[in-house]
């Protein structure tokens, strides 16, 4: 019905995001490895409740239709369930995602009280040893407490959310078990290369073989598990997994981060990616709409060194971010490009040009190893 | 499900209808299912049809020729799946 395709109208840009990542707080209880907004500490500048409801009254206007909120630990803040009772009764569905560390009995059934809510517990092991090496010691048994109370609750279907790595790739078809016992949907994404992740990341990433292994898993069971689209680089393999096979960010994703600065997308926490602040003049809409930054995502882009490769149609050149924070050129491939391209690149990125997470609200060492032995 | 010109469909109640420049994004906020309507005119179709009898009554009410309604019929049996309109008879 339309001279465009979709992607071609999506990739120049919607009036609103359809995919709104709104961080609420750097603070966290957990230190994982491979936190996207190396999270840890509050920042002291972060929005206060009143500047959090005026952003959501805006996003109302704006008709988005749901945010997924996330951290550090959303649910830390003292206000939590006011900010989401105010989004939710203003027609702005709520996604969260937690660690689980605050989902008791009573929240629980609060929880479950509460309309167009979803709910994700981050979980990235099916065992405790798998997981806690990289979420920290005692992470699983406070995820699998958080998922039991929410079934206690009869919340009905929550999601559970796995980061897939080097060392989780082969438990797959265990966590699709595992939410299927719960009545949970199973949710996997990609790990990206960004905040602590990007200390992480070579140790962590799956291997090509392993690449190959998650691409025939989501052909077989792609229908019922998510992946918020971030394995679209896997389409080189052949066939394309199911979902948008395009980079959304500043087209029809963006990051919201505790203190109001908006990026293109939650993986790209650094002042390359800032396209304002929700505080300045003209709010969110102002810059998602006029940024000079987000203006110029929505422009084609080029395709550089991957123009000749036969997949650039099913890949689309990958992720921005893991390009990014691996030091790879925007207009190359990705370091993950399953035909290898990427790869051989990274030993020649000299480290000092690798760039930076422009913030780090880790915790400091010292409190981190007093947590450790407290526990 | 399929729908024929005599069927009358209503936009279901809990559907958001938020305008783009290729027509419109439509939300179920209870199934959470998104969907693009990818035309001007299928957008106003499905804003307008809990007013009419039929969908017949609808395309002629919004002037939509003759030789796109097997398309639009196509279009709306899709949009009974994801649920973002329904058959009221």
């Amino acid at each position: 019905m339309s001279s465009h395709s979709l992607g071609q109208q999506m990739k120049q840009g919607l009036d609103a995001p359809i995919c709104l990542t709104w961080e609420l707080t750097y603070a966290c209880n957990l230190a994982c490895v491979h936190c996207l907004s190396s999270s840890g500490q509050r920042d002291d500048r972060e929005l206060s409740t009143e500047q959090a409801k005026a952003v959501l009254d805006e996003l109302a206007a704006l008709q988005v239709f749901y945010i997924n909120i996330g951290g550090g630990e959303p649910m830390i803040r003292r206000d939590f369930f006011e900010i989401v009772e105010h989004s939710i009764a203003n027609n702005i569905g709520v996604k969260f995602s937690t660690n689980g560390a605050f989902i008791d009995k009573k929240n629980a059934e609060r929880l479950t009280a509460m309309e167009y809510l979803d709910i994700q517990i981050s979980l990235d092991g099916t065992d405790a040893i798998t997981n806690d090496a990289v979420r920290g010691d005692g992470s699983f048994d406070t995820a699998i407490r958080a998922m039991d109370n929410l079934k206690a609750a009869g919340f009905g279907q929550f999601k559970i959310s796995v980061v897939v790595t080097r060392h989780n790739v082969d438990q797959l078809d265990e966590f699709k078990a595992l939410a299927d016992s719960y009545g949970a949907q199973l949710r996997i994404t990609r790990l990206r290369p960004a905040g602590r992740g990007a200390d992480t990341w070579d140790e962590l990433h799956p291997t090509n073989a392993q690449q190959r292994q998650i691409y025939n898993w989501l052909l077989a069971h792609g229908e019922n598990v998510l992946t918020g689209d971030s394995f679209f680089h896997l389409n080189a393999f052949g066939e394309s997994l199911p979902g948008l096979n395009l980079c959304g960010a500043g087209r029809v994703v963006c990051l919201i981060d505790p203190i109001g600065d908006v990026y293109a997308c939650p993986f790209v926490i650094h002042d390359t990616f800032k396209a304002g602040n929700v505080l300045e003049d003209g709010g969110f809409t102002h810059v998602w709409r006029e940024s000079d930054l987000f203006t110029e995502l929505r422009e084609p882009q080029s395709a550089g060194a991957c123009a000749s490769c036969g997949a650039f149609d099913a890949c689309q050149g990958g992720c921005m971010a893991a390009k990014f924070f691996t030091g790879l050129p925007l207009d190359g491939p990705d370091p993950e490009c399953v035909t290898g391209h990427g790869e051989v690149l990274l030993p020649s990125v000299p480290v000092s040009l690798v760039p930076r997470p422009s913030m780090d609200h880790s915790k400091p060492a010292r409190t981190l190893i007093k947590s450790k032995v407290s526990t | 499900m399929t729908v024929t010109l005599e069927s009358a469909c209503e936009l279901h109640p809990q559907v958001a209808i938020r305008p783009e420049p290729f027509g419109a994004l439509a939300y179920h906020y209870g199934n959470r299912r998104l969907v693009f309507l990818r035309h001007p005119d299928i957008v106003r179709v499905v804003k307008t049809m809990g007013e009419h009898k039929t969908l017949r009554d609808t395309f002629v009410a919004e002037g939509v020729a003759e030789s796109r309604w097997p398309s639009f019929i196509e279009a709306l049996s899709s949009l009974t799946t994801s649920e973002i309109i329904r058959v009221l008879s």
